[in-house]
């Protein structure tokens, strides 16, 4: 039985606690709001192929937070470089995950390169995060979901789900706003005089 | 490389000095060969961390990131390196986040590689285009007062603003030199 998406994302944010969150855009951001907007979500509204790096710079600047980055399959592929990237780094607060439906869901669903077998687990253990898991049901993300807030990282997941249409349930639009609101809710009221 | 213009000017310890004086901590770069010892300036400095990149891309998502977590970040790239951040920039420009881009020119002055010459003429105008405030330095002795005057403006003004430092400065490559590397 496929896991559906909305569900996966839901887990993964559940007692989230301090997690810093990144949203790339399109289907992962309207997941993460589904299951509660939230001043410490930064939803993409743009720049696809960004999300993973957005998280590096966050688990840089933040060592003592653990920084988790949800993001979709053709987002990944768009910056895959990140991973080599992130490898070098070897930031042990981040996660990345990857929300995987093999569609560009957006545009029309069209098939992404991991319905045609394209490993992005494989990759990101190949390019030295400490793990890079393949995930098709229930109890790997109750796991995986431990692991983020528990364990050394950088980890990755891959997570197989259903293709399906469902309701957009959208964040703020304004990029400066949701800027705003997470760093206020970070740093306090002297992000505003940064 | 041919040699530069003579001068006694150390573009790259004075600009360093001035990101350290600003407290940029985080540093992305593709490498250049322009800014082969300001890169090895900012690696020997404990208070910044480089993220070496696989493309110029990567630093716009790293300086948003370290932006939202309270950190500065400086991008180092080559002109060609400018053609592959333009839709990236549009989060800068649309979150209001600092960041501040060195970037050393090719395809300008006396350049001897055609492939570089039309991404670096259109330097200015693209970065112009995504509404990053552009600065040249077109001699060692100013490239550090343009650093500090871009950076100023990008923390000072919530800008993406870059500092193009010229061909001129950094000395003009040769197929000799090419060849011989």
């Amino acid at each position: 039985m496929s896991l559906h998406r909305r569900d996966v994302v839901k887990a993964l944010l559940s007692d989230r606690g301090g997690l810093l969150v990144v949203a790339g855009l399109g289907s992962t951001a309207w997941d993460c709001t589904a299951a509660g907007d939230h001043p410490l979500t930064f939803p993409m509204w743009g720049a696809m192929g960004c999300a993973a790096m957005t998280g590096l710079g966050l688990a840089l600047a933040q060592p003592a937070r653990r920084v988790l980055v949800i993001t979709g399959d053709g987002e990944m592929l768009m910056g895959l470089g990140a991973l080599a990237t992130i490898g070098v780094q070897r930031p042990d607060n981040l996660s990345v995950v990857v929300i995987d439906n093999e569609r560009y869901g957006e545009t029309g669903m069209q098939e992404t390169h991991t319905a045609h077998g394209v490993d992005l687990a494989a990759m990101a253990r190949a390019a030295g995060f400490i793990s890079g898991l393949l995930l098709r049901d229930a109890a790997g993300v109750a796991a995986l979901r431990k692991s983020i807030h528990e364990t050394s990282g950088p980890h990755f997941a891959q997570v197989k789900v259903a293709v399906e249409k469902i309701p957009l349930v959208l964040p703020p639009r304004e990029g400066a706003l949701l800027k705003t609101r997470f760093r206020s809710a970070l740093l306090g009221a002297a992000a505003d005089l940064q | 490389m041919n040699a530069p213009l003579p001068t006694a000017v150390d573009w790259s310890l004075a600009a360093h000095q001035v990101l350290s004086r600003h407290g940029f901590s985080v540093v992305g770069y593709v490498p250049d060969g322009g800014q082969k010892r300001m890169i090895e300036l900012c690696q020997a400095d404990a208070r910044m961390r480089t993220v070496v990149m696989t493309t110029e891309e990567e630093g716009v998502g790293l300086a948003s990131g370290a932006w939202l977590g309270g950190a500065k970040t400086v991008l180092l790239m080559q002109s060609s390196g400018v053609g592959n951040i333009i839709n990236a920039l549009g989060m800068l420009r649309e979150c209001r986040i600092p960041a501040l881009i060195l970037v050393t020119m090719r395809g300008e002055y006396g350049e001897f590689n055609p492939w570089q010459v039309p991404m670096g003429q259109a330097t200015p105008d693209v970065l112009r285009a995504m509404g990053v405030t552009v600065q040249h330095a077109d001699s060692a002795a100013e490239v550090a007062e343009q650093v500090d005057a871009a950076a100023r403006l990008a923390l000072g003004s919530y800008q993406c603003a870059a500092v193009l430092i010229s061909q001129r400065v950094i000395g003009i490559k040769s197929f000799q030199d090419q060849t011989s590397q």
